[in-house]
């Protein structure tokens, strides 16, 4: 007994230990901002000011690279989300060996490192005589993030009832209107999650994007350029801000996210009290047309999870 | 194919094919192809590009192959990249436990976030991160020094460097795949086994780690990959004598001038990941799927 006392409180301090490493390197980070000093330090503090936000905020050419970032992550959502849907679909409707195969094909380039596919973009579109760009950065980068779409649409489709297709059309909906009014807002709430990581992942990206730039500078291009030619604590002011948005921002869709998995198992445990009590006492069938009548189908935001990866 | 039409009708099945043969064709597969084909052909000045100069061969591979220094530094990026994948599984490892079988399930979920947090910044500004903390007059040399344990500040940046910034970059890849893979595990086999007399270090190695192989196969992979394949913190935490594969293929295309080489060395690191993707599903008997969920 004492010995395993002991080694609970040994797993315990490793864990203190471990969220320390985690966070300390980005607490002295976002401390330096504050620094009185040239280069970016906690050791010796020589003062404090504020005056690095005041040169962040000077900074003509980061906002120039926030720019081309946001410019070059909403084109990647606009190409990735509908071929990640198209994906997603294409993938539940077909049988084992193609859908393994298809899916191989589809995930691979998550497994392949960023910078390969940075180059094998570069490559292929100079026989074209693309140069690197906005274009290529959206194209290299949207070749791997819609296989994460793909990913968490296919995560949300598997708990689709499919009789609700079938109800619809049988009661003489069209293909388009089913998909309209009865696919697309059951997906939704995981369009709109992987939208969000997608932008997020185009927005983080270096190893793709320092390949296919050409001469356009994003964020975090510009970020490690400084670091390597002269590095002021206004990198840090940086650091700080995008810091602060984010933690907001993944705050916000881990609430969201969770919301939606209650409304998700309420319905689910609705449906089957029906069920339950369709088997006890013969009430009518629910049908398709009363879900769609009631427009029951839930259109609060986030479903499947998407924990943001780097690379 | 026949489903999806009948399930969607033909203008959205069209345009669901469609999308996503764009993308595996024309995004993945073809740019993938291209290169492989681009690294073996020679470097030519545009006006002999398709002349009878320009013939497939497999010279671009024997320049790695006869430079020396060049090999050195790709036999390095494996051991290095190998090294980081194992002090990160020995690192996760016990918080992966920790989070699955030991911390009651809403505490667990308040470690994930704060888990997440720190990974919801990019690479970029994590790595600066440490290049701040591992700086000659920083932090880490002087908290050292005051305390006694060192006589004098080290020179981080380098080897050390880039091993610790890795390690840091890619703990989330290796954490969460093992905490899935840890969570079916029924905790009544960890208690039979204890009450059955198995020590600590025999319950792991019996019963967790065997159930955990999925998962420490994906992290692995996952952790490998980005490794080997990572520019962004070699290139911050490096040194000249700490030079990473990765910037040898940028310097062929941006500053050597060859995309030809460029590609061969690009295609050489993709073989790379493609083999230990290989080895370890061999070596941990999972399946693709089990690797990219």
């Amino acid at each position: 007994m004492t010995g395993n006392r002991f080694s609970a409180i040994l797993l315990r301090a490793y864990l203190v230990l471990f969220f320390l490493y985690l966070f300390v390197p980005l607490a002295i980070m976002g401390a330096a901002t504050f620094n009185d000093s040239r280069f970016p330090t906690v050791m010796p503090w020589q003062g404090t000011t504020l005056k690095w936000f005041d040169a962040l905020w000077a900074d003509g050419q980061m906002w120039n690279a926030l720019g081309i970032t946001v410019v070059i992550g909403l084109l990647v959502v606009l190409i990735s989300v509908p071929i990640g849907l198209a994906a997603a679909l294409l993938l539940g409707s077909l049988h084992a060996r193609a859908r393994s195969f298809l899916y191989a094909l589809m995930i691979s380039p998550l497994l392949t490192p960023g910078v390969i596919i940075g180059i094998s973009t570069l490559v292929f579109w100079r026989r074209f005589d693309v140069p690197g760009g906005i274009g290529l950065s959206v194209l290299a980068q949207s070749s791997y993030i819609a296989a994460y779409v793909m990913l968490m649409v296919t995560a949300r489709l598997q708990r689709f009832d499919r009789s609700l297709e079938e109800a619809a059309l049988d009661l003489g909906a069209s293909h388009i209107q089913t998909f309209r009014r009865i696919t697309l807002p059951y997906l939704r709430p995981a369009l709109i999650a992987a939208a969000f990581i997608a932008f997020l992942q185009s927005f983080e990206n270096y190893n793709t994007t320092l390949f296919v730039r050409g001469i356009r500078q994003t964020l975090t291009i510009y970020i490690a350029t400084k670091v390597r030619t002269g590095v002021t604590p206004a990198v840090n002011a940086l650091g700080l801000v995008l810091i602060a948005v984010t933690v907001v921002g993944a705050a916000v869709y881990e609430i969201l996210r969770r919301r939606q998995l209650r409304v998700d198992a309420a319905r689910a445990s609705r449906a089957a009290e029906m069920e339950a009590q369709m088997q006890a006492g013969g009430i009518p069938t629910r049908t398709a047309a009363d879900e769609l009548g009631a427009g029951a189908v839930p259109v609060a935001l986030m479903g499947a999870t998407g924990a943001p990866e780097g690379r | 194919m026949a489903e999806l039409s009948r399930r969607l009708g033909g203008p959205i099945a069209a345009l669901a094919v469609a999308a996503v043969a764009i993308w595996l064709v024309l995004l993945v597969a073809l740019p993938d192809l291209l290169m492989i084909d681009y690294s073996l052909r020679p470097n030519l000045p545009p006006s002999e590009i398709g002349g009878p100069q320009d013939v497939h061969s497999l010279a671009n591979y024997a320049v790695l192959w006869s430079n020396k220094i060049h090999l050195g530094i790709f036999f390095r990026t494996i051991w290095a990249s190998s090294l980081v994948t194992v002090i990160t599984l020995v690192v996760c490892y016990p918080v992966a436990f920790y989070l699955a079988k030991v911390a009651k399930p809403s505490n667990a979920a308040l470690l994930v976030l704060l888990l997440i947090i720190p990974f919801w910044i990019n690479e970029i500004l994590r790595t600066f991160a440490w290049y701040i903390v591992l700086a000659y007059n920083g932090p880490l040399n002087r908290v050292l020094t005051g305390l006694g344990i060192m006589a004098r500040p080290i020179r981080w940046y380098g080897t050390a460097g880039v091993m610790v910034g890795m390690v840091y970059a890619y703990i989330l890849f290796m954490v969460f795949p093992l905490t899935n893979a840890m969570e079916s595990l029924d905790r009544n086999q960890i208690d039979a086994a204890r009450d059955l007399g198995a020590s600590r270090w025999r319950i792991h190695r019996r019963i967790v780690i065997p159930h955990a192989k999925p998962g420490i196969a994906t992290g692995c992979v996952m952790t490998f990959m980005l490794a080997a394949g990572s520019y962004a913190v070699p290139s911050l935490l490096g040194s000249p004598s700490s030079r990473w594969f990765t910037e040898i293929i940028y310097n062929w295309f941006f500053e050597g001038g060859n995309w030809n080489l460029g590609a061969a060395y690009a295609f050489l690191l993709l073989l790379l990941c493609i083999v230990f993707i290989a080895v370890m599903m061999r070596l941990f008997r999972v399946s693709l799927a089990d690797i990219a969920r």
